[in-house]
């Protein structure tokens, strides 16, 4: 499409105090299109992974579960993994059944999350604090288990420090069963709703072509139809056994276009998948050891003096997780240590998602590959030369006017979704 | 179906536990005050569960000094008393990660179910374990 004089670019960020990271868009925009963006990442590099070389490898393992909160049982799974090849370390089986069951609690905590989130940036506040509300439930049963609300500290090297003792089974099995009870009511509140899907029918669509060539990850990959999952594709741990198959929304008897609505198919329909994992394992755990090194100067003492480089893969809730290690025989420290997160695959599909989009429906595209950054705090406006300032409430307003009009024409009208 | 969810919300108890008070008293410091001269009374916080990783418990009888907490420590809370052989924590860096618990040979260190811990001294004495 060639551009006219009457394209203007809109930069919104990098400093954004809601982000977790901060991240810069330039948007060219033709009226209310978008006809093209640039994206600039790079801006909360931490030295995550400098600061490692100074620390030994139990305290790296902590850190490494600070690179996200939300993913805080993923990274340490992934390191685990990596640590564990380069050193030659055998996990328990029933270590490896645990750390099934905690990662996938993480996704649906995490798959809520972003339920939640997209609900909100929709103009849906009701359907957001209804998932959060639910969303308290797994949270609850983490912080049972582990301890804690968030950042779990559960994965170690060899194995995992707390196992799921009998009288906690049946909160486990009371938390499948409510979140199954509910599986339908959020189906209905997401899926079946005109005016969410009116929002989210062919808004940001990622074609397969697209979403393969840029090498999409997890959600983003499989919601235009890619079967690409770790878990399924390079298993590891007990997801081999557990028979993990990708989930597109041809499960749900759709037809995958990529769209947001696409998107909270998959991940919902993930919640259930998650449920059904998390049940069998709780049943085909065997007993035993939870970890192979029961001792902590034991495993100081090991780990000094592995040498080797391993990687460790894992399916996050955003998707592939890689985590690479070398050790040196008498260097307690990590002498390399790189961490690859899924949001850093997925940040080039925006590219094709954003083109020819409408500009209030820049909130739900940028949260739809569920990165670590999805609210807008403030947009930076140059319109004929003046600047101005749009924040993240205006934002917000342009996008919920949107749902009303488009909730305005919807009723009486049967439709297909996407006319705008 | 959310409709009837919603509508039914609204004669259900809320969600959200209403802690420390029933309404945002106008100061916390003074609702505080109040409760501690027996004139308010506290809305409870939601219990923790049995095995809760809240502040790290200290036994200095116990403690050999062998200060493998201190190696494993991610925060570097712990801080060695040389002289007396002892540690003291500062509760203030915590990530509440029980690494140290874990490490600890002779069961010196433990999880509490202690978790209000928030305060504007960082030094105080309630988040200062020795
Ligand atoms: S709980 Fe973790 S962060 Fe806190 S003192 Fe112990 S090892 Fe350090
Ligand atoms: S590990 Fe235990 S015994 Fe050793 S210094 Fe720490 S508290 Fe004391």
């Amino acid at each position: 499409m060639a551009e006219t004089q009457n394209v203007y670019e809109i930069p919104i960020g990098p400093i954004h105090p809601a982000l977790k990271e901060p991240i810069r868009f330039t948007f060219r925009v033709e009226g209310e299109r978008i006809r093209g963006v640039d994206i600039r990442a790079g801006f909360a590099h931490r030295g995550i992974e400098f600061m490692a070389m100074k620390r030994n490898l139990i305290q790296t393992l902590y850190l490494s579960e600070r690179i996200c909160g939300i993913c805080s049982i993923s990274h340490p799974i992934t390191i685990t993994l990596a640590v564990e090849r380069a050193a030659g370390i055998e996990v328990p089986p029933r270590a490896q059944y645990l750390r099934v069951i905690y990662s996938e609690l993480e996704r649906i905590h995490s798959h809520l999350l972003w339920a939640g989130v997209a609900a909100h940036e929709l103009g849906f506040d009701t359907l957001l604090h209804l998932t959060w509300k639910v969303r308290e439930q797994v949270l609850d049963l983490l912080e049972e288990l582990s301890g804690n609300r968030i950042d779990y500290a559960l994965p170690i090297y060899g194995g995992v420090r707390r196992d799921v003792a009998p009288e906690q089974i049946p909160k486990v099995e009371a938390m499948v069963r409510y979140y199954r009870g509910l599986l339908d009511e959020l189906l209905d509140a997401f899926l079946r709703d005109p005016s969410v899907e009116a929002r989210t029918r062919n808004v940001g669509i990622l074609t397969p072509k697209e979403a393969d060539s840029l090498c999409a990850v997890g959600p983003t990959a499989r919601a235009s139809g890619l079967s690409k999952d770790v878990r399924q594709d390079r298993p590891y741990l007990v997801y081999g056994e557990l028979g993990v198959k990708a989930i597109t929304p041809r499960d749900y008897g759709l037809e995958p276009r990529g769209d947001v609505y696409d998107k909270a198919v998959v991940r919902l329909l993930e919640v259930a998948q998650s449920l059904d994992l998390i049940e069998t394992c709780l049943y085909e755990m065997p007993e035993g050891e939870i970890t192979s090194f029961p001792k902590i100067p034991a495993l100081l003492a090991f780990l000094k003096k592995a040498e080797g480089e391993g990687l460790g893969w894992h399916e996050a809730p955003r998707g592939e997780v890689i985590h690479y290690i070398r050790l040196e025989a008498g260097v307690e420290e990590p002498i390399v240590w790189k961490v690859k997160a899924p949001t850093y695959s997925n940040l080039m599909s925006w590219v094709p998602m954003f083109r020819d989009q409408e500009v209030a429906d820049i909130p739900i595209i940028a949260a739809s590959i569920d990165p670590c950054m999805c609210c807008m705090d403030r947009v930076h406006v140059v319109r004929d030369g003046s600047p101005g300032t749009v924040l993240k409430e205006e934002l917000l307003r342009l996008s919920r006017a949107k749902t009303d009009r488009v909730t305005r024409h919807l009723s009486p009208v049967p439709r297909h979704g996407g006319g705008l | 179906m959310i409709l009837k969810t919603l509508f039914s919300q609204l004669f259900t108890k809320p969600a959200t536990n209403r802690f420390p008070a029933k309404y945002m008293p106008k100061s916390v410091l003074g609702f505080l005050g109040k409760v501690k001269e027996g004139k308010a009374t506290l809305v409870p916080p939601v219990p923790v569960p049995p095995r809760f990783r809240g502040k790290i418990a200290y036994d200095r009888e116990k403690c050999i000094g062998c200060q493998l907490c201190i190696r494993v420590c991610p925060a570097k809370v712990i801080e060695f008393l040389p002289e007396v052989k002892k540690i003291r924590m500062h509760v203030a860096r915590c990530t509440f990660c029980a690494q140290c618990v874990d490490a600890c040979p002779v069961d010196a260190l433990a999880e509490s179910p202690d978790f209000l811990l928030s305060d504007t001294d960082r030094s105080s004495a309630a988040l200062t374990v020795e």
